[in-house]
């Protein structure tokens, strides 16, 4: 099979493109220069591509670079900006991966004749007993990555290759330290590959002009006031500028009026939560599903009932961000996803 | 290089001539002596490279102390355009500077460099044929301009300046500016030494030529002031410190001097191939268009593009079948970037993302084009086929 790695220049698709190789695929590594600002963090440095090339080189393969800098800049990180302006909580990392990996680099994949798209994620795709496609949780509980491709369709899961999947991060480390392979120590990414140093408040003031405003109380009493709401998230506690005695969380971001509500942790709770842009990784979710539904990357799923375009929690969840993409899972099988609303 | 390969890609890096080679090797593994010293090795390099010197001279039309060497092109045309411009403030206090839009970046980030440092910098237009407007680049001039940089051969296209309209509209409206060209591209393809004459500094590059990577020339016209970059231990007259790569030196003109000799005789074959290549192309795929000026254009360049294809998955799917070709130029990454040279001309989005440069060079041959033509319709059709599902 001809197989396309994306190689972020991190351990785990060094270790899928190894793998794959060694399986006998037709194997071609790619690397995406996806953000062409300042950053010092992140996939898209010129070290990290460097080293993808490096390891591809080791391991004899030859390795590309796509410059998606454009559509990275128009789909991913403006759609954030503009998210967080609105008073919401993107995703970049789960937009990246919808528009970009499996989107135009998915595409073009299909378009120069590769079978497959092969990443490092931390996910397994596995075959039903009726032949369909299943998006699962990585062997590695502590690593699985599921979370982040559960907006893929079936259509994008039919050419995927996920290698590593079924390894421990640890078994990952191991094999790349036994190819001898330059990443096999390296540090993972945690941040958000665009934002700087300096963090994401001022990343976001360098593209918007931000509007101070109210922090006010749930019963609308003015306890404070903020530089923008763009520094605020649902559920948020700390960097509360405000001294209250109690515990107080944000439980509301009204961006027209530049409103920060904060309330008790029995404020931020909600039987139910609305769902738009939904996605399924196979058949649609029917409505009366019992689900485990996770709001974020490595949070604990909670069980509900899924109706279609809301999902009702077996017990009232803390409000979760609006922006934030909520991943619908039966045990450890990815079902679909959707954004808060 | 490879016998697998089909090099179309010699805008980028020619394969160094077999006599430049065997000049420099003796350089590497017989001499140790500095050019600066005072013992019988010293004198053995000092001669060696006062020699190269004289031949780099006399190609470019120059006197040998007129010929400054550098570690690259970048690195000659960042010594003109900088050195210049800030010893025409200096000296003279003039403060413009005039280039084009479709300049290397070796050019074009020296002059965003002097804009900094408060110098009003300008760039001509390209017409949509991609050669300088000189009209325009004239009325951007004035008696105040410090310097004007104007490259001798577009390298993504390989269309053929018109230095001399540019030098007679320098002297007369800016009659006390410095003129550079970057010449880099040039040298395989005219006669430099008359292409730029008027100039005051002119770049080149060793490994555009069959010559070795890392080494460049400047011609620095006597009683032309420049300010160095580099400062140290006085080498090059003061204008470039730092020992003098000597094997490079005597590599570079080796190969100026093969190249400058039999240039009537290759440039004539590579035209041919080139052109053989070009009709092969646009015959096979009909609505492919071709970029630049053919009238004023290198032997070796063919820019052309192929609607409704990406230039980036041609060069790969190309890549993977041995044809080693380019598009836009390369940023430190290895992505291809946006080509500002087509944005010059105005070349709308969609037409500069579907082409590509394939140069020719001395070492190019029959069997390349034939190669070619037989891979890249083919791949062309592939791409534009619906993908599969």
């Amino acid at each position: 099979m001809k197989v396309l790695v994306a190689m972020s220049g991190g351990v785990d698709s060094s270790v899928a493109a190894a793998l794959l190789r060694d399986q006998g695929h037709d194997v071609t590594g790619v690397t995406l220069e996806l953000w062409g600002g300042a950053s010092d963090s992140g996939c898209c440095s010129v070290s990290d591509v460097e080293d993808a090339r490096r390891v591809a080189a080791q391991l004899d393969l030859p390795h590309y670079v796509f410059n998606f800098a454009e559509e990275f800049d128009a789909r991913v990180v403006e759609p954030y900006v503009a998210s967080y302006a609105a008073g919401r909580t993107p995703n970049p990392c789960i937009e990246c991966n919808r528009s970009i990996k499996w989107g135009r680099l998915y595409e073009r994949a299909r378009t120069m004749g590769f079978d497959a798209l092969a990443t490092g994620h931390h996910a397994r795709r596995t075959t039903a007993a009726d032949g369909a496609l299943e998006l699962r949780r990585g062997a590695d509980p502590a690593k699985d990555q599921s979370y982040v491709l559960a907006v893929l369709g079936a259509d994008q899961l039919a050419s995927t290759v996920l290698p590593v999947g079924e390894m421990t991060k640890t078994d990952v480390r191991t094999r790349a330290a036994g190819l001898g392979l330059r990443t096999a120590t390296k540090a993972e990414s945690m941040d958000v590959c665009f934002i700087t140093r300096g963090g994401r408040t001022s990343f976001l003031d360098a593209r918007v002009r931000a509007t101070p405003g109210r922090i006010v109380d749930t019963d609308g009493t003015e306890i404070g006031t903020h530089t923008g709401v763009r520094a605020f998230t649902v559920g948020q506690r700390r960097g509360l500028a405000v001294a209250t005695g109690a515990r107080r969380y944000v439980v509301d971001v009204d961006a027209p009026s530049a409103t920060v509500t904060i309330g008790s942790p029995g404020d931020l709770l909600r039987d139910r939560v609305q769902l738009g842009a939904v996605t399924s990784t196979g058949a649609p979710v029917e409505p009366g599903t019992r689900v485990d539904a996770q709001v974020r990357a490595h949070g604990a799923p909670q069980p509900g009932t899924w109706w279609g375009d809301q999902l009702v929690w077996e017990v009232p969840q803390p409000r979760v961000a609006p922006g934030q993409t909520v991943a619908l899972y039966d045990d450890d099988r990815v079902l679909g996803a959707g954004i808060a609303l | 290089m490879s016998d697998a390969l089909t090099y179309l890609d010699h805008a980028a890096s020619t394969p160094m001539r077999p006599e430049a080679i065997a000049a420099m090797l003796p350089f590497l593994a017989d001499h140790p002596g500095n050019p600066s010293g005072a013992h019988a090795a010293a004198r053995v390099a000092k001669t060696a490279l006062e020699e190269a010197r004289e031949t780099v001279a006399e190609v470019l039309g120059a006197r040998p102390e007129e010929i400054v060497f550098t570690g690259s092109g970048t690195e000659a045309d960042n010594l003109a355009v900088k050195g210049g411009a800030r010893a025409a403030r200096r000296t003279d206090g003039l403060d413009g500077v005039v280039t084009t839009a479709f300049e290397h970046k070796g050019v074009l980030a020296a002059a965003h460099r002097l804009e900094r440092e408060g110098f009003r910098v300008e760039e001509a237009a390209i017409t949509p044929a991609g050669r300088v407007d000189v009209d325009d680049l004239a009325a951007r001039l004035d008696d105040r301009t410090a310097l004007v940089s104007v490259m001798g051969v577009n390298n993504e296209l390989g269309t053929v300046q018109p230095l001399g309209a540019v030098a007679t509209a320098v002297r007369e409206r800016a009659p006390r500016a410095r003129l550079h060209t970057d010449a880099v591209q040039a040298v395989p393809w005219v006669d430099v030494a008359t292409l730029a004459a008027g100039f005051d500094l002119i770049a080149i590059s060793g490994h555009k030529f069959g010559g070795p990577k890392g080494v460049g020339a400047l011609v620095v016209r006597r009683g032309i002031g420049l300010d160095a970059e580099i400062e140290g231990g006085g080498q090059e007259r003061g204008v470039r410190a730092g020992t003098v790569n000597v094997a490079g030196a005597v590599a570079l003109a080796t190969a100026l001097r093969l190249t400058h000799d039999r240039r009537a005789d290759e440039t004539a074959r590579i035209a041919l191939l080139r052109d053989r290549l070009q009709a092969g192309l646009l015959a096979a795929v009909p609505d492919a268009f071709v970029n630049g000026d053919t009238a004023h254009r290198t032997a070796g360049h063919l820019h052309l593009g192929f609607p409704g294809v990406e230039s980036e998955t041609l060069l790969v799917l190309l890549d993977q079948e041995g044809l080693c070709a380019a598009a836009g130029s390369s940023c430190s990454s290895g992505a291809t970037e946006i080509s500002h040279v087509l944005a010059s001309m105005g070349m709308d989005r969609g037409r500069a993302l579907a082409s590509v440069r394939l140069s020719l060079g001395y070492a190019s041959t029959d069997a390349d084009v034939d190669r070619a033509l037989a891979l890249i319709p083919g791949v062309v059709a592939r791409l534009r086929a619906p993908a599969r599902v």
